[in-house]
């Protein structure tokens, strides 16, 4: 993070990459994609966040200990999510009354 | 090093008398003290709170207080001592004056944070004892909407609040403690000669970074359903009162790991010292803190078996509750295998690791009982579960947590604690501790209700045993407080290394200078060098 | 045994726990990381919230988000982005000592994220004229909906406002680095706090561009 500057045309290439995405995110709910609809919007974002992350917060730059913190932030928020609906999905599986 | 000229160093008792030399300290030494006072009083709080409920409980019917009250009562007991007492107790305690030393810095990374964590943890507590004063709250620690949201009407907020505040108080300790470990280390101090004390801190600062903001957005969100109706774990807008569960217990599971694993790494100090040899298994035992620590994040269904939970989700949970077992069950094997062949001693702090060898065996292996969704069912919100944790948490945890005071307490006063009252009290409460607690097996597995405060008749001789019990155990509480205060001005002078034990904290003054290492040290000895400790000895 | 820099082993703003400023530094910006680690969590709650109650009423979702305004969404969204940009180009010109850059940049930072800010204070405005701020004057148009709406708004609410809340203090943080980057305290040996507040102010985005469209182009139009 202390070392690396990097030159401002690539701020800017980014933040340009980062309004046609947004403009993508927007005309994409303008055309029916019915259930790919949530994923794709989600794709997207995700790509603009990893944008963030790795030119605008330097991570692309950064040692391996900030990199592994990233990650490991994006594991526990993915248990969170995939454990909690490991309960909400699988309600009724086993055939017994509301469970 | 040149000592004959160099002038004399303050130790950091000595290093400011005045009132902001403590309330605006940096020095992490005092800020553990300043937590020190901070948690006794919370657990005398949470104390007088379980001194209450035992003394409902010595009569079958509910005559000594109204069921509200009675209800308030082991709320408040509980959301005092998880909150303010076994939370912070080993971590900001002896970990923030530990930590630094161990690893061999002059403080942690921020020490400005450290003192606000002080801070944030006196104010979360004043609200909390400002809901006790109004009212009190009634709903349990936990907090379980739609009661919490909806129906009761305490002081769900001012507590939930107080909670929520305090949460940060750990956030940042977690945080320093994670920055100080992986950038602070002395020369030589690679990852594998740390003192296992300083692993099980680390996995537990894991703990607390990744787990508790979620129970402060459960707790926000409860705050906002009652305030400003943002329903959202309201049944009757459509919203879900289990999801509330999942978020509070996708931290307060992990967090019993908060609460245990500190004193984990308290006990692999103990009996390294206590047997005078290196501890049995090293890598397993430092792994073990880290695998702890993520599978406890797999588990938190394990208290949701009687909700609306899914049944097959319910299997998922109990299979990865036994596999969470494993890695405590490494530790209790390396412990043990330790003490063999060692030259044991029976000071105080190797009869408090003993006792929570034992204890801790039985309040964890209970929990595999209850990790069994079939057999959970049935003793469910009964004294059973209030027994295993019990076990665990005072068994384990207290003992522990006792035994590190002791073991470090000439290092932090300077000054030596009387041995005969110190192994005395720790029987009283061993004592003390088992009549209170087994009784509470036997009373759960035969169907009694916690959070009650009726009982059917015949349930009284164990109930009054209980209480008993009670009373002993707080007796032995209050012996150590009585002689550590003693101590702390007319104990006998103690020397830099009363132990005879490995680790940086005994190559430094007791009491240490304010910077701890008047040169940082360099490490060349892996932790616990028994073996080779002539050659390492100044 | 580390010597630390000759050079900056008297700066000022060296604490004394720390060998030299470099390893300073290093536990700042890892501290920084580490403390965002804890917001990821604390918003995935709600995030997880969303979820849940999404999954369960996808059509009330639909009917709900209709009546966020796309437009005012997607400029916030953009002018949020920009606020990043100008937030990146504050701290390279600090690390290239341009101190003027600097404050420029961070004074259009402060702008933009005051205008977003503006903004949000509108749609709540109209939010609450028309009746959908949850609570007994809870009014939907559609009442096959309305019960999902109603949660729908509580975590519209809960989200952006936990969100507003964190660029409000963002702001803040932001104004004493002006007020520091004028007085001259950041150096090309000392950028630290602009570069930490930067990383804060970043995640702030991203979770915006996670809000964006989860609440305001859900189905399609």
């Amino acid at each position: 993070m202390s070392a690396h500057i990097a030159p401002r045309s690539l701020y800017f290439t980014i933040f340009g990459a980062l309004m046609v995405l947004t403009g993508v995110t927007v005309g994409i709910t303008y055309v029916d994609l019915g259930a790919i609809g949530l994923p794709a919007a989600m794709l997207v974002a995700v790509i603009k966040a990893t944008l963030v992350v790795l030119f605008f917060m330097h991570v692309r730059w950064s040692g391996r200990l900030v990199q592994v913190t990233v990650m490991t932030s994006l594991v526990f928020l993915g248990i969170l999510f995939f454990h909690i609906l490991s309960d909400y999905l699988t309600r009724g599986w086993l055939g017994v009354a509301g469970r | 090093m040149d000592t004959a000229t160099a002038p004399p160093r303050v130790d950091y008792l000595e290093n400011g008398h005045t009132w902001q030399s403590w309330l605006l300290t940096r020095d992490h030494k005092r800020i553990a003290l300043l937590y020190l006072l901070g948690v006794t009083f919370f657990f005398a709080v949470g104390g007088l709170f379980a001194l209450m409920v035992r003394l409902e409980l010595l009569t079958p019917l509910g005559d000594l207080f109204e069921a509200e009250t009675y209800n308030k009562l082991f709320t408040m007991h509980g959301v005092a001592m998880v909150f303010f007492f076994l939370i912070p107790a080993v971590p900001a305690v002896l970990g923030n004056f530990l930590v630094p030393i161990m690893i061999g810095a002059k403080d942690l990374a921020f020490p400005r944070v450290n003192l606000l964590s002080w801070y944030i943890y006196m104010v979360g507590g004043l609200f909390t004892m400002g809901a006790v004063i109004l009212g009190g709250v009634d709903t349990g620690w936990t907090f379980y909407t739609p009661y919490s949201t909806a129906a009761s009407n305490t002081h769900v907020i001012m507590t939930g609040l107080g909670v929520f505040i305090s949460g940060f108080s750990s956030i940042l300790t977690g945080f320093n403690f994670i920055v100080t470990i992986h950038k602070m280390r002395a020369p030589g101090m690679t990852w594998f000669r740390l003192p296992l004390f300083i692993w099980a801190h680390y996995a537990t600062a894991l703990i607390m970074i990744l787990g508790t903001p979620v129970v402060a957005i459960a707790i926000v969100l409860v705050a906002l359903e009652r305030t400003l109706h943002i329903g959202i774990f309201d049944p009757t807008l459509g919203g879900d009162p289990v999801l509330y569960q999942h978020l509070f217990w996708f931290y307060s599971h992990p967090a019993v790991y908060v609460m245990v694993l500190p004193a984990m790494g308290v006990i692999s100090e103990l009996i390294a010292a206590g047997a005078r040899k290196e501890i049995f298994g090293y890598k397993f035992v430092a792994f073990s803190s880290l695998g702890i620590a993520l599978i406890g994040f797999f588990v938190w269904g394990h208290h949701m078996y009687v909700s609306s939970q899914s049944i097959f989700a319910g299997l998922i949970f109990s299979v990865l509750t036994y596999l969470v077992a494993v890695p405590s069950a490494v530790k209790v094997f390396n412990w043990t295998a330790t003490l063999y062949k060692g030259s044991i001693s029976y000071d105080a702090p190797m009869i408090y690791a003993f006792g929570f060898l034992g204890l801790f065996l039985i309040g964890g292996l209970t929990g595999l009982f209850l990790g069994a969704m079939g057999l959970d069912v049935h003793v469910h919100d009964t004294y059973f579960v209030v027994a295993h944790f019990h076990y665990v948490m005072v068994g384990g945890t207290i003992m522990a947590y006792l035994g590190g005071l002791h073991y470090w307490w000439p290092k932090i006063s300077g000054r030596l604690y009387p041995e005969g009252w110190a192994r005395f009290a720790a029987l009283v409460i061993f004592v003390g501790f088992n009549l209170t607690f087994f009784p509470q097996f036997l009373l759960g597995y035969m169907g009694m209700p916690r959070r009650y405060h009726m009982y059917p008749e015949e349930w009284q001789v164990l109930n009054v045993l209980s209480t008993a019990g009670a009373s002993i155990l707080g007796t032995g509480y209050l012996i150590p407080m009585i002689y550590f205060t003693w101590s702390w001005r007319k104990g006998p002078k103690a020397t830099a290394n009363p132990w005879g034990a490995t680790g940086l904290e005994w190559t430094i003054p007791s009491p240490p200078p304010t910077e701890n290492f008047i040169e940082t040290p360099i490490v060349t000895a892996p932790a616990y060098d028994y073996a080779h400790q002539e050659e390492h000895v100044a | 045994m580390p010597n630390g820099h000759a050079d900056t082993a008297h700066h000022p703003a060296l604490q004394h726990h720390f060998d030299n400023l470099e390893q300073q530094q290093d536990a700042a910006t890892f501290g920084m990381w580490v403390f965002l680690v804890t917001e990821v969590l604390f918003f995935g709650g709600m995030f997880m919230a969303y979820t849940l109650y999404r999954y369960w009423y996808p059509d009330g979702w639909v009917a709900a988000s209709h009546h966020l305004n796309v437009l005012l969404g997607a400029f916030n969204t953009a002018v949020l982005i920009g606020s990043s940009l100008t937030m990146a180009l504050a701290v390279r010109a600090g690390q290239l000592g341009e101190r003027r850059g600097q404050v420029l940049f961070l004074v259009l930072t402060i702008v933009l994220g005051t205008v977003f800010l503006g903004v949000k204070v509108v749609e709540y405005a109209d939010k609450f004229e028309h009746n959908l701020v949850p609570g007994p004057n809870f009014l939907f148009d559609d009442a096959r909906y309305a019960r999902a709406a109603q949660i729908f708004f509580s975590v519209y609410f809960a989200m952006t406002g936990m969100h507003a809340l964190h660029m409000i203090i963002g702001l803040g943080l932001l104004t004493w680095l002006l007020v520091n980057a004028l007085r001259g305290r950041f150096t090309r040996e000392w950028n630290t706090p602009v570069e930490v507040v930067g990383l804060y102010w970043h995640f702030v985005d991203i979770i915006w561009i996670f809000l964006f469209p989860l609440l305001y182009l859900v189905g399609h139009h």
